[in-house]
């Protein structure tokens, strides 16, 4: 049943296949951000209590969900790796890595910006922060660990054991502003049913979601194309592309580096 | 269109400075993110260019060494590497 999966399998399939995809992906991606950036900037009405702090809210949301959603697919494919021996997801999770740290940087820094108007404070030592906090730590040291060994097969070994580990920390944050008294709002989108939102205001965050998740996509391809040619440097089908892309000086080449 | 006017705009009912703090901070954060990922793209393919080079090279003087008669017709660059 999933025998049309195997050929993706093969690294140079997928190369070319994510190489495809790209210019889509990017052209989307300018699509849905530049629509749902202005819309929400320019054109949502603004909060009856927060006033235009609210837009925030636009980049803060989307910012901070994807942060655990990549979490969670860099965990599936840390999963994935270390059960089948599966090479190919050692290097999407590593092209994960990095895109998800700064999108939980961005949450933290855009929740600080927003929390300042609103709450009198920059910063509180509070469940949903702190366990925010600790993504990103998380995901600094699964960076961390995958530049950290010559092999990368050990380093997406060492790596993958700390994603999995990380792992408890989703729940932590999902649940913190029910499990604990906090500060931060509970969710206002995706409430079972119908989320408590106007929709004048639902909408531009939806084009904004979606947005930030194609750009998540379209830089996660970039990566994970460099990671399966890092991986397969020794392979003819990796020396023949390299030949016809790269002219370099034949007659003198360059010793210094 | 909310705002009457462009400073209206700016000023984002007086949390201008809280908005495009956020704003202007995230697209910094995602545009170093960018060209950090296309960048490192080129720069790994050079650099597997250069190494094959390099053992291009290596091959090609161990090859003339093996054969002597080689290093009599130029024995300038046949020092060992």
């Amino acid at each position: 049943m999933w025998k049309w999966l195997h050929p993706y399998a093969n690294p140079e399939v997928s190369y070319h296949f994510t190489g495809k995809l790209l210019p889509w992906l990017s052209a989307l991606t300018v699509l849905f951000l530049s629509v749902g950036i202005v819309w929400a900037l320019a054109f949502a009405p603004a909060d009856y209590q927060q006033g235009d702090s609210f837009r925030i809210f636009y980049l803060h949301v989307p910012a901070a969900s994807l942060s655990m959603g990549i979490y969670f697919g860099m965990a599936v494919a840390a999963f994935t790796s270390m059960v089948w021996q599966f090479k190919l997801a050692d290097a999407s999770a590593a092209a994960m890595a990095p895109v998800g740290a700064v999108f939980t940087a961005i949450a933290l820094f855009t929740g600080a910006a927003w929390g300042k108007p609103m709450w009198g404070t920059w910063w509180i030592w509070d469940a949903r922060l702190t366990s925010e906090l600790i993504l990103l730590f998380l995901y600094l040291g699964v960076i961390a660990l995958h530049n950290a060994f010559e092999d990368k097969n050990l380093a997406g070994k060492a790596a993958g054991i700390l994603t999995l580990v990380g792992v408890i920390n989703l729940p932590i944050i999902k649940y913190s502003v029910e499990w604990w008294n906090t500060l931060h709002q509970g969710s206002t989108v995706s409430k079972l049913g119908k989320p408590s939102m106007s929709v004048d205001m639902l909408w531009p965050f939806v084009f904004c979601f979606i947005g930030f998740s194609l750009l998540v996509a379209t830089i996660i391809c970039i990566r994970f194309r460099s990671e399966i040619l890092a991986r397969n440097s020794i392979r003819p089908w990796v020396k023949a592309l390299v030949l016809a892309q790269v002219s370099l000086p034949t007659t003198k080449p360059t010793e210094s580096n | 269109m909310q705002f009457d006017s462009f400073s209206a705009f700016l000023a984002m009912g007086g949390y201008g400075f809280y908005v495009w703090l956020s704003f202007g901070v995230s697209s910094a954060l995602i545009l170093a993110l960018i060209v950090n990922s296309t960048q490192g793209h080129k720069q790994i393919i050079k650099n597997i260019a250069l190494r094959q080079q390099r053992e291009a090279k290596l091959r090609q003087v161990r090859k003339q060494k093996s054969r002597p008669n080689n290093i009599q017709n130029n024995p300038s660059n046949e020092v060992s590497p």
